[in-house]
């Protein structure tokens, strides 16, 4: 469960990203954020990994008030997210495979079940195959797909992705929010911050709209 | 613990793989690593060797007891069972004072000058190698030796012991002080070192962070590549060490013959060599732990 209640993020002297926003997401949720660029929707993500903190109001995860939590807590409420950012922040002097291992060797997973878990993640976004190219020798539809393999390879139980499809074309993007799909079907619950909606209408998902800051009902 | 022992064996090879990465940088810091620990080390293996000379050079520190011009046989053997039951003696030896007449008699020119003298002017004596040749127990002995009777001098051989005791002492302080300002140069190279590499995996740290890293996790190779760089740099400077001893083993030996002397030159024992590698690793563990909290205190 995750849930805003008035959440306020500001920067100062004068900017406002967020403004007494409150909702919440059950678990196993599949939640579209969406809203205009600069609405707040990456803000959002960036509350609820505890990347930033609220300036007024509380961000509970898991009843988890992480807008206050101290510093040497937050790295273990990040291995429950599973993040893809906007910018995928791959890391392209490292292979495919070296890259969906990060996230399982700063978790302390015994090499030989991490490497089965990398397999399994490669699986799931259909690179298998691709486990020694570097980032540099995929298409961008494969990037993310890495990015996604990285981000669930930990089997979290919230996915937090900021605008996946964008860069990709439209068969690319379909396959891309079919992934999606999939992960909330196992339970997985996945908030997408993102401008185009229309690529995961099929799914029905519950849709936040953002303006300025707030939630237009 | 298989985690905790795969976490540390990845941060060490990822370590060895940064310094692997850039051979000519790494080469060049170790040798400035080596050669500013060398002068210490170095310093080291010649107070160590100095001592050792010292020590061969068959001067142990003595004390003569004379004896009065009236002592007699009683009064000697008092004497020996008092100088023979005290611990602090490790050695003695009675000088008759019919025997120091006829040293001195076989000396060239004296012959003439104590047969014109009425009778025997040298006092028995006693030449006692004390087991603790500290110049405060050498004092304290002396002191106690004034008391007994029949002793009319006592002389102590300790002026050499004091020179040589003052000697090594400066000698261990300028090790010191030169191993401290040496040491700051090789914190100072690892904190570049380490920034510098910091900055070039910034976006890994970036990401690593976002992914749930903590810091033990973040900071972990960058000690080891600081401990590493700093133990291999000990470990050129114990090379360069070796090599400065070789080169001067013979000089030092010709330069002791010259003195009716022996003395080969010792390279460092292995309880230096052992300190001066783990001062060295520790130094470079300090100086990335140091540049760690200057780089890597980011609210991220």
């Amino acid at each position: 469960m995750i849930r805003f209640e008035q959440v306020s993020r500001r920067y100062p002297p004068a900017g406002v990203a967020l403004d007494g926003l409150s909702f919440s997401v059950a678990p196993g949720e599949l939640v579209l954020i969406t809203g205009h660029s600069g609405a707040g929707k990456t803000t959002v993500l960036k509350l609820i990994a505890a990347i930033e903190r609220p300036s007024a109001g509380a961000v509970l995860v898991g009843g988890q008030d992480v807008g206050h939590l101290k510093r040497p807590a937050i790295p273990f409420l990040r291995r429950n997210l599973g993040l893809i950012f906007q910018d995928q922040k791959l890391l392209f002097d490292r292979s495919v495979f070296e890259n969906i291992m990060l996230p399982l060797a700063i978790a302390g997973f015994p090499p030989k079940e991490a490497a089965g878990r990398v397999r399994a993640a490669l699986d799931k976004v259909g690179l298998r195959g691709r486990e020694r190219a570097l980032p540099v020798a995929l298409s961008g539809g494969e990037q993310q797909r890495l990015a996604i393999a990285r981000a669930v390879v930990g089997r979290p139980g919230i996915l937090l992705a900021d605008e996946p499809t964008a860069h990709l074309d439209p068969d690319t993007a379909g396959e891309v929010a079919a992934i999606f799909r999939d992960f909330q079907q196992v339970g997985v619950t996945v908030l997408i911050a993102t401008c185009d909606d229309t690529l995961f209408a099929p799914f029905a998902p519950r849709r936040l709209v953002l303006d300025h800051g707030k939630l237009i009902p | 613990m298989n985690a905790w022992l795969a976490q540390h064996f990845r941060a060490l090879a990822w370590a060895l793989s940064r310094l692997a990465a850039a051979p000519v940088n790494t080469l060049l810091s170790l040798l400035a690593v080596g050669i500013a620990l060398a002068l210490p080390a170095g310093g080291q293996m010649l107070l160590g060797n100095a001592l050792q000379i010292a020590r061969n050079a068959n001067a142990a520190p003595q004390v003569s007891l004379f004896l009065a011009l009236d002592a007699d046989r009683k009064a000697v053997d008092d004497i020996t069972t008092r100088l023979k039951n005290n611990p602090q003696v490790k050695e003695l030896r009675y000088i008759p004072r019919s025997e120091a007449l006829k040293r001195f008699q076989a000396r060239e020119g004296l012959a003439e000058l104590l047969a014109a003298l009425p009778s025997n002017p040298f006092p028995d004596a006693f030449v006692v190698t004390p087991r603790n040749a500290d110049p405060t127990a050498m004092d304290a002995l002396r002191d106690e030796f004034r008391q007994w009777p029949k002793v009319e001098h006592v002389q102590l051989d300790s002026a050499w012991v004091r020179r040589l005791d003052a000697l090594l002492r400066l000698g261990r302080t300028s090790v010191v002080v030169l191993a401290a300002l040496l040491g700051l140069g090789l914190v100072a190279i690892t904190f570049t070192t380490i920034r510098l590499q910091v900055v070039s995996q910034r976006a890994e740290i970036e990401l690593s962070r976002l992914l749930g890293a903590t810091d033990a996790f973040i900071c972990r190779p960058f000690y080891y590549f600081g401990a590493v760089q700093g133990l291999l740099g000990g470990a050129v400077a114990w090379l360069i060490v070796l090599a400065v001893t070789l080169a001067l083993r013979a000089p030092v030996a010709e330069l002791a013959a010259l003195y009716h002397a022996s003395a080969a030159l010792q390279p460092l024992g292995v309880p230096d060599s052992l300190l001066l590698l783990a001062f060295a690793a520790g130094l470079g563990w300090l100086g990335a732990a140091l540049s760690l909290g200057r780089h890597l205190r980011e609210p991220v």
